[in-house]
């Protein structure tokens, strides 16, 4: 309690009887209270808030000229490496993303270029969302039991969980693609068919 | 037939100077602001996949302005309503007629003061202009049937004549100090130098106490945070909430106008105007000794540059005040006026007549 000033003390004990029942416990917060609010007088040059001002300005002021000086090396094509801001230009330069950041799913493919899905369901049975619908046909090669003749995920439903990704055993879903942007003027546009997914 | 061409020319050379910059600063304010804050600022209209900067938002803006709505709305009283812009506009841009931008210039024999109107009562003008400035406010609030402008026009009104008084009393110690109210002959006389020559007599050396409040009272007058209780965009929209289109253009235009005015102002009053320091009418005199002649050109030049390069000093230092300061509550605004800045003033004044008295 160093810089509590007797004025002070004296605020304090306008608040409560110095004599009544549990006063020293009483004191003994509010002194506690007014330690925690790290409160104390302004001198008078303080009082005039220039200093304050001044170190505000000067702060600001910092700033400016540093990122002003980088903005000209910048355009000299000198020190790209050192950002003059930290806001990024979206549409241009979009902001890095997380490695395992799930995003808008694929549809990944065979060394032939054919879906590498073989309609198991297993994806549109565990999303939790319903927004998988998948429509199956035999395929041609015997050894492939079946394929996706339709593959429908309405991106207006899903919830981007992944599960379809955990579920898949052919690791023929993924969420990699790293596109957030994704709007249409439509509904029925945000359902994504078999061959919008495989382009990727 | 010569002396109105001239004067004719400097005047609509000032004017369009003034246009210039306050419509520049409408991109200056944006751009400083955003590296203030580690942003880019405005950069995304382009004429043919040119960016320039930015620069082309201050055109972007002017087109949008003009090709909105003019609205008016019901029960305002529209006579006053479509004038109180203009008032606002007009009276900051007549300042500029008294404010000498460069010193003598000879032609054909002919000396021409750099100045659109060479008035005695130079300062005296100013002021006078700049208080009638406070009608565009009042009226506007007064006239748009909306309480909320009201409220600004009234809140405009009390803050302008409050700090109207202590920029007053601020530069009459200015002007004790070099005994003239007429722009030009203030300017000549700060081309004295005190200390042996080295350091020139301009008014921010001669009247420090004064410079300050003077800066305090400018920031106020032009009507922008940490003073912009008439506009108060967070509580009332202020006195134009109910202009539209290229009225409200006028208001935004009147109030970088009136940046640009004070900071003029404030560089003939406090930095010397244009003077450059050491340069004389015939050159350079340096105090370690040195001796370099120049011709009249060349040292006009140098003075309109050095006022210029003065008024953009003082411009950029009322936009780093304005991104860096929070608002005053009113009545916090109304204790600095009242009861800080015109005592201060008034002490100043009192000071600065002693001193007079005791160095004659």
């Amino acid at each position: 309690m160093g810089n509590m000033t007797e004025k002070r003390r004296l605020e304090l004990e306008k608040y409560f009887d110095p004599k009544g029942s549990f006063a020293s416990l009483r004191m003994a917060q509010m002194k506690r209270a007014w330690k925690q609010s790290n409160r104390r007088e302004l001198n008078w040059l303080e009082n005039t808030y220039i200093p304050t001002l001044m170190e505000g300005l000067w702060l600001t002021s910092k700033h400016f000229f540093y990122n002003l000086t980088f903005h000209v090396f910048h355009l000299f094509g000198l020190y790209k490496e050192i950002p003059a801001a930290v806001t990024y230009q979206y549409p241009e330069k979009p902001r890095p993303l997380a490695l395992r950041l799930r995003t808008r799913h694929r549809l990944t493919k065979r060394e032939d270029g054919s879906v590498r899905c073989v309609a198991c369901m297993m994806c549109e049975t565990i999303c939790p969302a319903r927004c998988i619908e998948i429509t199956a046909a035999e395929h041609p090669d015997p050894n492939i039991e079946k394929y996706p003749f339709e593959f429908n995920i309405d991106l207006g439903k899903c919830v981007y969980c992944g599960f379809c990704v955990e579920a898949c055993p052919e690791d023929a879903i993924r969420m990699d693609t790293n596109k957030l942007d994704i709007a249409e003027y439509t509904r029925q546009n945000m359902i994504y068919n078999k061959k919008r997914l495989m382009e990727g | 037939m010569n002396d109105v061409l001239i004067k004719f020319i400097l005047s609509a050379g000032t004017l369009l100077i003034v246009f210039g910059i306050a419509g520049l600063l409408t991109w200056v304010e944006r751009k400083q602001s955003a590296l203030m804050q580690d942003r880019i600022g405005a950069n995304r209209a382009t004429i043919f996949g040119f960016k320039a900067m930015g620069l082309f938002h201050i055109f972007a803006d002017v087109l949008k302005m003009l090709s909105k709505e003019e609205f008016i709305p019901e029960g305002a009283n529209k006579f006053l309503f479509n004038l109180a812009p203009y008032l606002s506009i007009t009276f900051a841009l007549v300042g500029f007629a008294a404010i000498p931008i460069g010193g003598e210039l000879v032609l054909n024999g002919h000396a021409i003061q750099l100045q659109a109107a060479n008035l005695n009562i130079a300062l005296i003008y100013i002021f006078a202009m700049m208080s009638m400035g406070i009608y565009g406010v009042v009226l506007a609030g007064f006239s748009s049937n909306n309480n909320y402008a009201f409220l600004g026009g009234i809140r405009g009104a009390a803050q302008m004549i409050s700090y109207e008084i202590t920029m007053a009393a601020a530069i009459t110690g200015v002007i004790m100090v070099f005994n003239t109210l007429d722009l030009q002959m203030l300017d000549r006389a700060q081309g004295a130098y005190m200390f042996g020559g080295w350091i020139p007599k301009w008014g921010v050396f001669v009247q420090p106490l004064s410079f300050l409040l003077f800066l305090t009272a400018a920031a106020a007058e032009t009507k922008r945070i940490p003073f912009d209780l008439p506009e108060g965009e967070s509580e009332i929209i202020g006195y134009f909430v109910e202009y539209s289109g290229m009225k409200f253009g006028m208001f935004f235009m009147a109030d970088l106008v009136e940046t640009v005015l004070v900071a003029a102002l404030m560089t003939t009053l406090f930095l010397g105007g244009w003077q450059v320091p050491y340069l004389h009418p015939d050159g350079f005199y340096f105090p370690w000794g040195g001796h370099m002649a120049l011709s009249n050109l060349p040292v006009v030049i140098l003075g309109v540059l050095s006022f210029f390069i003065k008024v953009s000093f003082f411009i950029w230092t009322l936009m780093a005040v304005r991104w860096t300061f929070p608002r005053f509550r009113y009545d916090q605004l109304m204790n600095l006026g009242w009861k800080i800045l015109l005592p201060a003033s008034l002490v100043n004044i009192a000071i600065t007549a002693v001193v007079i008295i005791f160095l004659r």
